[in-house]
């Protein structure tokens, strides 16, 4: 989000009253911008994207005057016909199919002011604009203009004229490829075998939007009085928001504003157009979603504290707000005039029943397990990298990958918890031993099945590290476990990179493979620095709670993002409970 | 200092060097007069200097030690000893070397050395030499020779304090090879403190037989019923020991729980890789906002496309593109399915409100939810930033909420979290408005620190998800601004840095709900 520096001074003499900078600072918060600071002699602004007509000085000044009760309501602007006429030929549809013009007359410029004015012009490319992409913003002066105004595309070497602040006649491909804001700006025209201009009744070209204006005809200087502005794009709506962001500032700042006739292959417009927007809005609406008793008095006040009318339960909208789509925004204004600082706060007073993820609990109830047999829980990243996750680990396994980290360290999502307490336990060799520590969180694994194409799980995974730790030290805590949820496993011998072979096997649960248990390999070890035993055990924590047959829940993780259960999936849910399996037949299956 | 209950508390150990304390005065020495191993002593000299009954200091010190011959000369006897019980009568250099197995150095030490003190008579008999006893040597055979007391003494020796004697014999002794040698060393030397040499005025209760540990044993033979115990320091410190946790952020997590099934929200959860569809389309945020971007949210490269449902896209595209039914105007610009399908990895849990209102049905509300989930923001980590962090989500879908119970929610959350001050303000998010920023003020800080953000769902996020307009109030809050001032942490990284020390000495999550 843009941050603005504001003159002080002139932002005073547009609210016409002094302020203490304590109240400025506060009313600019309320009004829903956020001011960061205000010194001797300027004030500085994040301002959020919805409201870009806060952007310039004459914007904000123009906001905070009624929302500070100064000068309240809906504010008109005059705007007189030109008589000029822009035609926009059909080339451009395409490549940069729309524009709104304006002409504001009478401007006493000054270099302050025309700083002032590339200012706004910049803020609204980068945020409104999205780096001008969506809206390019061109101000020419009119006296060296040849009306009308041509609209059109070319070939990029039919194109040839003087581009600002270089003394030298370029053709578009040549701009696109020397000039600095051509560098910058030229993929905005990647692939087009036309570009964009604006070009006078005389031919001279004034501009190639939306990369630069041309020295000749599109330089503001002090002397200009009269300007000529266009904005172009790709939604004629947006275009003319935009345009009239420009243009009421241009008016506060002492400008006449002057019509345009726009002429399209098969329609005209008539830019810019200020006398506002009909919004419908109920009372009962605003005080239904804000829970204020207001009457429709109250709500005129408050629309009038955000510059707008309202009469016969329509608001009337000033045409330079980009944030107004819904009457719920005109809610959110008439929720700032009234300040959200007085707003009470009352709990709704209907009741409901709280739930806890059931798997919640069973993480709970695990980790109460392992910390009563003295383990400490660690907690490391989801992300991870493929060296450490495979190579190290002697083992191959498929990875989700991702697209674009920023850090080389961090370049894939964790299939398995195993690897994340080696890191644990080489960050911690120089502490004493035994470490035996234990990770619960999510791994993730590549599954055509799911709407992402990735399924995820809860694991559990436990490490003891010392001088002692070996198979039978954490096959005890399997027992543990087992005990403890009243579970009768089996184990299959099974071969795995990462362990010694002969000492790693599979836990099987009702027939579903839900561990690993082992002692790593010297190998392995010695991949991570570690010279001490360390067993491992790493459990899949959501199949187990599956195959525990809680009443409740079943699948919670993959509730919503499953395409489909399968059959031979959902058969494998068989309660596992010991005491469950008293049916003789049952156990004679066993 | 009550004399008497020192004694209570003196170990056996101590029990048992304190009165050696009066004769000796270094380790080594204790160690040999006390038949206990060099440990214990150490470990009474210990506790004995914590209780002020003695002193030790360290000097260097010149010490007499005994060297190899002189070792083996304290099993063997002395070379001249040897001699001297060999000489049975008049015999010859070679006659001696052969009975006495004495080397031919060491008899003729011992033939200066015996001369010198009168002990034998030397004559020659044409080309022999003759040895024999005198009676000063006859008398020397029934008594001890000071050199051989001096041996006998327990080493290292401080020369200082030798007696006349003493000197001689070290001076004798330390002219031959190997017998003795003197290096300088640092000694402790302990010395008993007045009270120490009070408390051994005690004699008899100092080495009365007092039950040490209680054992098995001690019980069952009833040696209880007419001994005392000694009584223990029971200030003085004992070693760490490590126990069994939870890690300190899911205490802090735990703890927010409890909060919001106190107020009667059920918990969600859900998929941490999204399509962008749930993550951002759903709730409304355009195609082209600047938070979709490659720098600020991660994208899968595998799998790289996921699945939309096909009747909610319909929604989605037409509430983007015009507002659909939802009588707002739409973004106005069209909307790419292909850019929903994008997989990304969620950038904030608010897609789990999505995923839960779009199962929900009209006639269940009220209902509220929340869930403690992490996301994910595509930066490079540092003190202060994280790439994974968790967010407190809730929501409150009733069809009679407002912005003032929204109000209500937060401050009672956050008076829970022992913020007694809460405001919020005007904010900006896509999918919210009224939308709000919450403030809080740190008493440590003395500031108003931000601490998330919240809103009602826009109506082009609920018609679409529910299918009907109803307020949804909803927030969505940093975990980390909460749990970092409480556990004092000034780098983020520790969050997952898994150090155990600072794990196993990280305090425990102590705030009770207000």
């Amino acid at each position: 989000m843009p941050t603005v520096k504001y003159n002080k001074k002139s932002l005073m003499e547009l609210l016409g009253r002094k302020v203490s900078d304590e109240v400025l600072s506060n009313r600019i918060n309320y009004l829903g911008a956020n001011c960061e600071g205000v010194d001797e002699n300027e004030v500085t602004v994040e301002v959020f994207p919805n409201r870009p007509d806060l952007l310039s000085e004459q914007g904000l000044a123009r906001a905070l005057s009624s929302f500070m009760d100064i000068k309240l309501g809906f504010k008109k602007y005059d705007v007189k016909k030109s008589g000029v006429k822009v035609v926009v030929d059909k080339s451009v549809k395409g490549i940069r199919p729309f524009t709104a013009c304006a002409i504001v007359k009478g401007l006493k410029l000054t270099d302050e002011k025309i700083k002032e004015l590339i200012q706004i012009q910049e803020k609204l490319h980068i945020t409104y604009g999205r780096n001008r992409k969506k809206a390019a913003i061109g101000i020419y002066p009119l006296e060296h203009i040849k009306t009308p105004i041509y609209y059109k595309a070319l070939h990029p070497e039919e194109i040839k004229f003087k581009p600002l602040d270089l003394n030298k006649d370029l053709t578009g491909s040549q701009i696109l490829a020397i000039h600095p804001t051509g560098r910058e700006y030229g993929y905005l025209l990647d692939g087009k075998e036309k570009y964009p201009v604006f070009i006078d009744a005389k031919q001279s070209i004034m501009s190639m939007p939306p990369i630069i204006n041309s020295n000749n005809v599109g330089k503001i200087a002090v002397t200009t009085k009269d300007v000529f502005i266009e904005c172009s794009g790709f939604e004629f709506d947006y275009l003319h928001t935009c345009l009239n962001i420009i243009v009421t500032a241009l008016a506060d700042m002492g400008g006449h504003i002057y019509s345009v006739d726009l002429s399209y292959p098969d329609k005209k417009h008539v830019t810019p157009e200020l006398s506002g927007r009909e919004l419908k809005l109920d009372v009962e609406y605003v005080n239904k979603i804000l829970g204020l008793e207001l009457k429709e008095s109250d709500v005129k006040k408050y629309l009038g504290r955000m510059g707008h009318d309202y009469k016969n339960k329509k608001a009337l909208v000033p045409n330079y707000r980009a944030d107004i789509l819904h009457p719920i925004d005109l809610v959110e204004d008439i929720a700032i005039a009234h300040g959200y600082e007085n707003f009470k706060g009352t709990l709704s007073e209907f009741s409901t029943v709280a739930q806890e993820k059931p798997i919640s609990i069973f993480k709970n109830q695990l980790r109460s397990i392992l910390i009563g047999l003295g383990l400490i829980e660690v907690k490391n990243y989801h992300l991870t990298n493929k060296d450490n996750q495979s190579k190290l680990m002697n083992y191959n396994i498929d990875l989700v990958e991702l697209e674009n980290s920023v850090t080389q360290e961090y370049t894939v999502l964790r299939a398995w918890v195993t690897p994340n307490l080696m890191e644990t336990l080489r960050y911690n060799k120089h502490y004493e031993y035994p470490q035996n520590i234990f990770e619960i969180g999510t791994v993730f694994k590549l599954d055509d099945s799911y709407d992402t194409g990735v399924k995820e799980t809860d694991r559990l995974a436990i490490g003891l590290c010392g001088s002692d730790a070996n198979f039978t030290k954490i096959k005890q805590i399997l027992d543990v476990i087992a005990e403890a949820l009243e579970l009768k496993y089996d184990l299959t011998e099974t071969e795995h990179g990462s362990f010694i072979k002969g000492r790693v096997a599979r836990v099987l649960l009702s027939n579903s493979k839900i561990a690993y248990v082992g002692e790593l390999h010297p190998q392995v070890l010695m991949n991570w620095g570690i010279e001490m035993p360390v067993a491992v055990l790493e459990l899949n924590v959501t199949e187990l709670f599956n195959l525990m047959n809680f009443p409740n829940d079943k699948v919670e993780v993959t509730e919503h993002s499953k395409k489909t259960v399968s059959k031979k999936e959902s058969k494998k849910q068989k309660p596992v409970h010991k005491k469950v399996h008293s049916k003789p037949k049952k156990k004679s299956k066993r | 200092m009550d004399i008497q209950k020192i004694i209570d508390g003196l170990h056996p150990l101590e029990r048992k060097i304190l009165p050696l304390l009066t004769k000796y005065s270094s380790i080594p020495n204790l160690v040999d007069n006390s038949s206990l191993k060099e440990i214990e002593v150490i470990r009474a000299i210990q506790w004995l200097r914590n209780k002020n009954l003695i002193d030790s200091k360290e000097d260097s010190k010149q010490l007499v030690f005994l060297d190899k011959n002189g070792k083996i000369y304290l099993k063997s006897g002395l070379p001249e000893r040897v001699f001297l019980n060999s000489l049975n009568r008049e015999m010859s250099i070679k006659e001696i070397e052969k009975t006495s197995k004495l080397s031919k150095e060491e008899v003729s030490v011992c033939l200066g050395l015996l001369k010198r003190k009168n002990a034998i008579n030397i004559g020659k008999k044409g080309n022999d030499v003759l040895v024999s006893l005198t009676d000063v040597g006859r008398n020397i055979l029934k008594k001890e020779m000071i050199e051989e007391t001096f041996l006998k003494k327990s080493f290292p020796l401080d020369p200082k304090i030798l007696s006349s004697e003493e000197i001689y014999a070290f001076n004798e002794l330390n002219k031959r090879k190997n017998i003795l040698k003197v290096e300088v060393q640092k000694v402790k030397t302990i010395t008993l403190t007045p009270v120490g040499i009070s408390l051994l005025q005690n004699v008899d209760t100092l080495t009365k037989d007092v039950i040490d540990g209680l054992t098995q044993d001690v019980i069952r033979n009833k040696s209880w019923n007419n001994k005392e115990f000694r009584s223990y320091d029971v200030k003085f410190p004992v070693p760490r020991i490590n126990y069994g946790k939870k890690h300190f952020e899911n205490e802090a997590i735990d703890y927010i729980k409890s909060i919001w099934l106190n107020l009667g929200f059920k918990e969600m959860s859900g998929q941490m890789v999204q399509t962008a569809f749930w993550d951002l389309d759903s709730l409304f945020v355009p195609q082209d906002h600047p938070a979709r971007e490659m720098q600020d949210t991660f994208y899968i490269k595998k799998p790289s496309k996921g699945t939309i449902p096909e009747d909610l896209k319909k929604k989605v595209k037409a509430v983007h593109e015009n507002g659909g039914d939802t009588g707002s105007t739409g973004w106005k610009s069209a909307w790419n399915e292909d850019k929903a399908r994008e997989l990304l990895l969620r950038t904030h849990t608010t897609v789990l409100s999505a995923h839960t209102l779009s199962k929900l049905k009209k006639e269940d509300l009220p209902l509220k939810f929340f869930s403690v989930g992490k996301c994910f923001r595509n930066e490079a980590v540092d003190w202060n930033h994280l790439f994974e962090f968790y967010q407190v989500e809730g929501i409150v879908v009733d069809p009679n909420a407002n912005f003032d119970n929204l109000k209500g929610y937060l401050n009672e959350f956050f008076k829970k979290m022992g913020y007694t001050k809460v405001m919020i303000r005007p904010s900006h998010f896509p999918y919210t408005e009224p939308s709000a920023e919450i403030m809080a003020y740190s008493p440590e800080k003395q500031q108003w620190i931000e601490l998330g953000g919240a809103g009602i769902f826009r109506p082009e996020v609920t018609k679409t998800l529910l299918g009907f307009e109803c307020p949804v109030l909803a927030w969505g809050l940093g975990l980390g601004r909460v749990a970092v001032p409480y556990y004092k942490i000034q780098d983020l990284r520790d969050f997952n840095r898994n150090d155990l020390k600072q794990l196993r000495s990280m305090k425990k999550w102590l705030l009770q709900p207000q």
